[in-house]
């Protein structure tokens, strides 16, 4: 689960790090509302779940700025704030269509000495918290992660208990021992942070040094593991339902897993590695599909006639590949659910149903005796290739 | 021969009275699997599936003498579930729930590691001895004895790899799902080099997707290994759009690796062949032992 910074940043003041006074607004706001913040500079952040905001864009233009802007005027600033309300901000990381931006967060500004970037992430590779951190903090990490690896330093902590940094990384950040310790107390704070919120990664880019040669977290990302959600109720209520496609909810709620794409070949398929490989073929023969759609390994009649509502709201759908390998699951079950629900959603578009595992004979002659738009092929390849041509 | 069960192989439960271990229980013991008990805090001394049931793995493993242990236990109690298989020191857990919080996988992956212990999952299909032992939730009736080892990080894609390696006659000697999350038990690469020590092992299938540099790291593996058995590979998600992240810490840490495309051209490069579409899993591998 993604958090906003404004929430980010209120979790991790809990954790005494040290961060900006700031105030989120969702709704216009008036002079009256900034009084309490100082200035200027003022700083306005466009809230929305994707990196890259300083350097993205409006849709509805105003200047020439992106997501995060430094006003130093304080009528500026309520004008700018409410033109960023509301607006549809693009960046890297939102793709096209870009998102709604339906908070914006104020913060005092600061005086930027120097810029770090630090983030905490699980290595999957030795299955350990690492800690990756470089001088070359600000918009763009990732070109200094290709173009100059060396820049960024990695600490591995194998006990959450002891968190050790070398001092090595003093020499390496090229900082001042007072500045070294600063920031080992920092990494601590964040690390456990980290642990108590059960993050799966924490993101801190800006890390700043101001001109008091104070460290301050000038922007936070944090996502939490959904995994761990059941032991964290507080923090389920901070889970921002309008940051997620309504169809991609209504799945989750099913207990199914979407994903909307562009192409026109809708896809059911039971699991996510089979559903992946399906979409693969579907491109392999030259068409993209239309959404991932997995139904789970316990899916059962009910599910199949929901993953059907999804797959029939979208319009682009010009034709279905319905791919099933029965385990625990049995295909006959699923055929009986694929039917109720042609039926009760008078759903018209081609069907090719590939069964294959337990019950799928059973399952077969269910489609094969449905009078339907719909035919049954048990061949990977063959069920693809149909459904490629029954699109066009 | 096959890898980590055999026929010998004497198996417990957790979360044995659940209907999920009740159910795949039954499939298991229909199979030919030795399952020997299972727990169920608070039910022990009563029998379910006429099997004794026990209130602690420790119990369990000191009465029955058990090899090993499937994990059927929901998410928010899986971990203490595995904690307790590893402090009876089980040799062989199998943990197919899903949705265990990283954090804790974290804190059992150290342990495993120091304690030698052969951990499947969690979040994963299980493994098959084909005609012999099986363990997890895979359909018994695709399985058929033969000369191929199967790794695989996916589900349902594991049944199709399976089926295929049937149908084209190979057959399996071992099918392992190694479960899809970020921190697990066994490697691609620990699989691979169990299935090369073993005799009748012929071939290695291995079914990879998107994610995480694990394909990688085992294209490596096999490229400096001089490996003397044929090695065939399926890679899911070509067609996978590049998702909306927060931030940018994954794609510092995985750099230009993690993509289908990445996987296949290490994987390629290091000899192994790859099949072009999901329907030619078989076909590939048999193509790959004729070589």
């Amino acid at each position: 689960m993604n958090l906003h910074e404004y929430q980010a940043k209120e979790l991790l003041s809990q954790f005494d790090l040290p961060i900006l006074k700031g105030k989120v607004f969702s709704t216009k706001i008036s002079n009256l509302n900034i009084q309490k913040l100082k200035g200027p500079p003022w700083v306005v952040k466009a809230q929305i779940h994707a990196g890259g905001r300083g350097a993205g864009y409006f849709k509805n233009s105003f200047n020439k700025k992106g997501g995060v802007q430094i006003i130093q005027d304080n009528n500026q600033l309520v004008e700018i704030s409410n033109l960023m309300l509301g607006n549809i901000l693009i960046t890297k990381q939102t793709g096209q269509s870009g998102k709604k931006v339906n908070k914006i967060f104020i913060e005092e500004g600061c005086k930027i000495e120097r810029e770090f970037y630090l983030s905490l992430i699980i290595d999957r590779k030795i299955s350990q918290l690492m800690l990756m951190i470089s001088d070359q903090g600000g918009v763009d990490i990732e070109n200094v992660a290709e173009k100059n690896p060396e820049k960024i330093h990695t600490v591995h902590f194998p006990n959450f208990n002891e968190i050790f940094i070398n001092k090595n990384l003093q020499d390496k950040l090229d900082i001042d021992v007072k500045q070294f310790k600063s920031l080992a107390k920092i990494i601590n704070k964040l690390v456990k942070a980290f642990i108590s919120l059960d993050a799966s990664s924490i993101e801190i880019n800006p890390l700043v040094l101001d001109n008091d040669n104070k460290f301050i977290l000038l922007d936070a990302k944090i996502t939490l593991d959904d995994n761990a959600l059941f032991r964290h109720p507080e923090l389920l209520k901070l889970r921002d339902f309008s940051e997620e496609n309504p169809l991609e909810l209504q799945a989750s709620e099913n207990n199914m897993n979407y994903i909307k794409l562009n192409g026109s070949i809708g896809c059911m398929v039971n699991g996510a590695g089979l559903a992946m490989a399906t979409m693969d073929m579907i491109k392999l023969y030259g068409k993209e599909p239309a959404n991932f759609l997995d139904l789970g390994g316990t899916a059962n009649k009910d599910r199949a006639i929901e993953g059907f509502k999804i797959i029939q709201s979208d319009p682009n759908v010009k034709s279905v590949l319905i791919n099933i390998f029965g385990g625990i699951i049995r295909c006959d079950m699923i055929a009986n659910g694929i039917v109720e629900a042609i039926k009760e959603l008078n759903f018209k578009l081609p069907l090719v149903v590939r069964f294959q595992g337990t019950n799928a004979n059973e399952g077969k002659n269910i489609i094969n005796q449905f009078p339907g738009n719909i035919s049954s092929i048990d061949d990977l390849n063959e069920a693809a290739k149909q459904v490629v041509e029954l699109s066009k | 021969m096959s890898i980590i069960i055999n026929k010998n192989t004497k198996v417990i439960c957790q979360g044995f009275t659940g209907s999920q271990g009740t159910f795949h229980s039954q499939q298991a013991i229909n199979y030919g699997t030795k399952m020997v008990g299972g727990v169920t805090p608070g039910k022990g001394g009563t029998t379910h599936l006429n099997l004794p049931v026990f209130n602690t793995v420790e119990e369990a493993i000191n009465t029955t003498r058990a090899d090993a242990s499937v994990i059927y236990v929901p998410a928010q109690y899986a971990t203490k579930a595995i904690h307790e298989s590893l402090d009876a020191n089980v040799k062989i857990i199998v943990c197919i729930t899903e949705g265990i919080p990283i954090l804790d996988m974290v804190e059992i992956k150290e342990r495993i590691i120091e304690q030698n212990t052969f951990f499947i999952g969690p979040n994963c299909p299980g493994i098959v001895t084909s005609d012999e032992c099986k363990i997890g939730i895979m359909p018994g009736f695709i399985h058929k004895k033969g000369s191929i080892g199967i790794v695989s990080r996916s589900g349902t894609l594991t049944y199709e790899a399976i089926w295929q390696t049937s149908q084209s006659g190979l057959g399996q000697t071992t099918s392992i799902g190694i479960g899809g999350d970020p921190v697990h038990g066994l490697s691609f690469i620990d699989c691979i080099n169990l299935f090369l020590k073993d005799e009748k092992t012929k071939g290695i299938l291995m079914i990879g997707e998107i994610g995480g540099t694990e394909e990688e790291e085992a294209a490596e593996f096999i490229k400096s290994n001089n490996i003397n058995k044929p090695v065939a590979a399926f890679i899911a998600g070509v067609s996978a759009p590049k998702g909306k992240r927060m931030g940018h810490a994954g794609a510092i840490i995985s750099g230009n690796k993690g993509s289908a495309n990445s996987k296949i051209q290490a994987l390629k490069k290091a000899g192994v062949f790859i099949a072009s579409s999901p329907a030619k899993l078989g076909e590939t591998m048999l193509l790959a032992m004729k070589k």
